[in-house]
């Protein structure tokens, strides 16, 4: 492993005139984006610096109380967001996006650290909250779509789900069509960037870890497991995402209660 | 025989101490203003929509004691607008027969679901259409008459249609209200909303108005 070329506070300088040069071009050309796009600059350079010297702590810090507390906040803001990007609303949507969020997400990112890499402790913070981040951000995306198509199938396809339910359709037999679209819409993301993995860009985390000195090789199985964990985080998380929406547009009776959603 | 029977407490006031049977055979034309809740009396009695207090019943049974799925099977609603499903005209009557509840309708009791519900062909035709015309492309009076010609094949024990032949025009309306009819002798019964002031007379049927 070659080791990496390190960004001091001169390099970091260097790389931000572009951004100040954009901002300049904006300016110039009136296209008022100028002052956001310092802002959004300076939001990430010191978001991240925070982040960077938070994790240098919490990686200096033994047991797994930190990295467990890291990742429930992690997973209840992720769920938070999830339901914030959604324009259709039910009762009961929090409680379900957080819920499926910390689930899945937890539940795949510990078979990737215990069964996969078997790192020892399981949570050992450099490997677990990156993975962790990485399975979340997805699955965010997926339940927000997922919950998104479900709540809006419902009240555009009221009628059809109706008319099946009419003759005598179990729930399971008139969601079919809606949770069908819902699932695989939650799903083309992930999809997408697994077919594309490697044509069009190299995947961001492989690019981290080429410029940080690993070897190539190394950095594409590191990107394939990654892919994977992801796909099974968001696979089951869009399910389950639009599998629960569906029961809580749904009554004890199994009628589509469609006044529950609001937009 | 009393075949249905919906008596409601309900705080709605349209459907304040309402009180309705229906015998089987019988036909009932369902009659009163704008505004006085037939279609939402229907759907609930469908169990489409939830009835805030009351009691269903069919053939002795409460609708508590019958899964929802096997009641609406039995109890069916017709929507006012008829609704088309994705695909064409034998889609749109294979997937409606298919349900589990008709399935194992037909296979209890022979002669109703989907055992019974006649071929696809013949429930096409009925309807005046073919089918591989693609749903959508029906015009309103074809896809009403496919839902009712549906409907009557897969054999309910209460039918509730809502204004079905709204659409049609005088000659097929008659041919629907005379299916309606045979149908109901064989056992059915059908609550019938409508504007329409003779049809009640016209079909010998009881009449029950709302509000």
């Amino acid at each position: 492993m070659t080791s990496p070329i390190p960004l001091g506070s001169l390099e970091l300088a260097l790389a931000s005139l572009l951004v100040l040069a954009s901002a300049g071009a904006s300016l110039m050309l009136g296209l008022g984006l100028g002052r956001r796009l310092v802002l959004a600059g300076v939001r990430a350079t010191l978001q991240l610096g925070l982040l960077g010297l938070l994790l240098r702590w919490i990686f200096s810090i033994e047991g797994p109380w930190l990295v467990v507390s890291w990742m429930l906040v992690m997973g209840v803001v992720a769920g938070g967001e999830a339901v914030r990007r959604t324009s259709h609303r039910v009762a009961g949507q929090w409680r379900l996006s957080m819920g499926v969020m910390l689930w899945t997400s937890m539940s795949v990112s510990l078979y990737g650290l215990v069964v996969v890499l078997r790192v020892d402790p399981w949570y050992t913070p450099r490997y677990a909250i990156p993975l962790l981040g990485l399975v979340l951000g997805n699955t965010l995306n997926g339940i927000a779509l997922g919950l998104e198509t479900t709540l809006s199938g419902y009240v555009q396809e009221r009628d059809q789900v109706e008319l099946l339910l009419a003759h005598g359709a179990t729930r399971r037999e008139a969601t079919r069509a809606v949770v069908r679209r819902a699932a695989r819409t939650g799903m083309i993301p992930i999809m997408n960037s697994m077919v594309a993995a490697g044509i069009v860009s190299i995947p961001g985390m492989m690019t981290g870890q080429i410029l940080s000195g690993a070897d190539p090789a190394a950095a594409a199985r590191y990107q394939v497991f990654v892919l994977f964990i992801i796909a099974g985080g968001v696979t089951l998380g869009t399910i389950a995402a639009v599998l629960g929406a569906t029961r809580l547009v749904f009554d004890d009776r199994d009628r589509l209660r469609v006044e529950r959603v609001r937009s | 025989m009393v075949l249905f029977s919906a008596r409601s407490a309900t705080r709605r006031p349209w459907f304040e101490d309402l009180s309705l049977e229906l015998d089987a055979g019988e036909v009932v034309v369902l009659t009163g203003p704008s505004g006085s809740g037939k279609t939402l009396l229907l759907r609930a009695l469908a169990d489409l929509d939830p009835l805030d207090a009351g009691l269903l019943e069919l053939k002795g049974r409460a609708r508590e004691d019958i899964p929802p799925a096997e009641w609406r099977a039995r109890v069916t609603y017709l929507h006012q607008v008829p609704v088309r499903l994705p695909g064409d005209v034998g889609a749109n009557i294979a997937s409606v027969q298919a349900l589990d509840a008709q399935c194992r309708r037909g296979a209890i009791d022979p002669g109703a679901g989907a055992v019974g519900a006649g071929n696809g062909a013949e429930l096409a035709g009925l309807a005046g259409v073919s089918l591989d015309t693609a749903a959508q492309h029906l015009s309103g009076g074809e896809a009403s008459r496919l839902a009712l010609y549906r409907a009557l094949g897969l054999s309910p024990d209460v039918l509730l249609l809502d204004e079905p032949t709204a659409a049609l025009d005088v000659p097929l309306a008659r041919a629907a209200e005379q299916a309606v009819l045979a149908w109901a002798q064989d056992g059915g019964a059908a609550l019938w909303v409508a504007h329409e002031r003779g049809l009640a007379e016209r079909l010998g049927a009881r009449e029950f108005s709302l509000g």
